[in-house]
């Protein structure tokens, strides 16, 4: 493949189409750092038992939505008028399928935020919440790096990312382990426990939506799809 | 037929040497020095080749145009050539038929073969190569005869036809596996060049494959068209290579992208890639064929 430049979009005949591929590129990204807030603060809603900001996130997520509709339809005309090639084509179609795991971010965060309403009313913090706190970080940690590789067509973080989530995976299903403990030590844990799991459970899906985001990034630099293939096949994707 | 097309060709071939001939034309960026003399990535052999061509160079005078290219053109597949003006795929298409052979100070090096045989053999007969190796030009150029005149040209002076009426089913076949039957059946007789443009190009099809040829070299057979004529041709052409094995020159890179199977970049008289074009088209190999196909340079 040919080397990647700084600006690798930028450097068109046409300034019009470089500038739409710019603002694509900038449009997503913005996309990006509102989903990364709204993850970040659904996390600490819950933790904090702040269910005001738990309501600034339900409404926010309309925000999320506008700007799916709004780089889906910049996408389309970019398509058609432009009829892009190689690396152009790529970024347009990569982007058209990242957003969408961007806004599911986003109705994770929801979801969350919902979960901490609920259970900020009945006070006392339940078990499990080192579990999320730890578990958030980790997969708020892959969605900006997945978003940095974006940003920097940086194939290696992006491979970094798809490991990641192998290690999510494995914190899950170990923070489910233990949760069921609880639920069976006493009863009354159960219905706390269940909400908690539910949080996780969200929050291991954005595990998947980062790791979703960085295949597509593999596609946009190396223009091979790792998607459904081995962790082998992707490490020897990036390092060609 | 021959000899019209030698001189078409001569036209065509001034042209291309003024081309090559001015630096100026080529673009500024990148440098020729990422290419290695002789070096094309991508797939640029095939097991069941119609013309095997190594090391081709071609001259004028002093200049030279080609610069070491080798290449398969596998059987009944559509290849395209692209690459910014003045990159050889003119000149390098020209020789597949000898029409360069017309031009004073235009030399062919290298091994240029037609299923095994040697296309420069000198004891070849151009003409009967040319009627194997048919030609469409950018401009229809259909003869100031009827239309009938123009298609049953070729099978008259090859002989190809005994009777009339083996004549006359030569001539509605072409005509309708060009697409044109319909529309021309009840004015055989009128002018051919009273037609539309579109409708002369499909002529001119009509006419190169009435000879029965095996490849079709088409130099931007649409270039001349509107788009419901280009799509008529392209549509031709799709059906055509069920029998024919098609090399298309073409300025639109959209175009290259519809119609072939494989697709030739070149670059300052040199292959730089030939790859599968849905390959090209997604992910090419070479930078220098990504810069041009999305609009970088050229």
């Amino acid at each position: 493949m040919p080397n990647q430049k700084d600006d690798v979009y930028g450097d068109h005949i046409s300034h019009q189409f470089n500038e739409e591929l710019a603002e694509l590129k900038t449009q997503f990204l913005k996309m990006g750092g509102l989903v990364e807030q709204q993850l970040a603060d659904a996390v600490k809603a819950l933790i904090d038992n702040d269910g005001h900001l738990a309501d600034e996130i339900r409404a926010r997520d309309k925000t999320v939505d506008r700007m799916e509709v709004e780089i889906d339809e910049e996408s389309t005309r970019v398509i058609a008028r432009r009829q892009p090639t190689a690396r152009d084509l790529r970024l347009v179609v990569s982007v058209i399928k990242m957003v969408a795991d961007l806004e599911r971010v986003g109705d994770e965060a929801k979801k969350i935020a919902k979960f901490a309403m609920g259970l900020s009313e009945e006070g006392k913090a339940p078990r499990g919440y080192v579990e999320v706190r730890h578990i958030g970080n980790h997969v708020g940690g892959m969605l900006h790096d997945a978003l940095d590789a974006f940003a920097r067509l940086d194939s290696e973080l992006a491979l970094q990312v798809m490991k990641e989530d192998k290690r999510v995976d494995e914190e899950y299903q170990a923070a489910i382990r233990s949760l069921l403990t609880f639920m069976m030590e006493d009863t009354r844990n159960i219905s706390r426990c269940m909400s908690v799991m539910w949080v996780l459970r969200a929050l291991e899906r954005v595990g998947d939506h980062a790791c979703n985001i960085a295949e597509n990034v593999i596609f946009m630099v190396k223009g091979e799809d790792v998607r459904h293939t081995s962790m082998e096949e992707a490490e020897r994707v990036v390092s060609q | 037929m021959s000899t019209l097309n030698a001189s078409l060709s001569n036209e065509q071939a001034q042209r291309d040497l003024a081309e090559a001939s001015a630096p100026a034309a080529a673009p500024e960026k990148p440098a020729e020095s990422v290419i290695e003399y002789g070096k094309t990535v991508g797939t640029p052999f095939s097991d069941d080749p119609k013309f095997t061509l190594r090391d081709v160079e071609v001259f004028y005078g002093d200049t030279q145009a080609i610069k070491g290219i080798s290449l398969d053109i596998a059987k009944n597949e559509v290849i395209a050539f692209i690459g910014p003006s003045g990159c050889g795929k003119s000149t390098f298409l020209r020789c597949l038929n000898r029409m360069n052979d017309s031009i004073d100070i235009c030399r062919v090096k290298g091994q240029l073969q037609l299923d095994g045989k040697d296309l420069y053999d000198p004891k070849n007969d151009v003409v009967e190569l040319r009627a194997r190796v048919g030609m469409v030009f950018q401009k229809p150029n259909p003869f100031p005869k009827s239309i009938y005149d123009n298609v049953a040209y070729g099978p008259r002076i090859h002989g190809l036809a005994n009777r009339k009426s083996e004549l006359d089913d030569i001539v509605e076949n072409s005509l309708r596996k060009a697409g044109l039957w319909d529309e021309v059946k009840d004015r055989l007789d009128a002018p051919a060049t009273g037609m539309s443009g579109g409708q002369q190009q499909r002529l001119c099809i009509a006419r190169t494959i009435a000879v029965s040829p095996e490849v079709v070299l088409m130099d931007e057979p649409c270039s001349a068209l509107d788009p419901i004529a280009t799509a008529r041709v392209e549509e031709l052409i799709a059906e055509l290579s069920q029998s024919y094995t098609i090399i298309i020159v073409t300025h639109s890179m959209q175009q290259a992208a519809r119609v072939s199977h494989r697709t030739a970049y070149f670059h300052l008289g040199h292959l730089v890639e030939v790859n599968e074009t849905n390959k090209v088209f997604t992910a090419p190999e070479h930078e220098l064929t990504e810069s041009y196909i999305t609009g970088r340079f050229g």
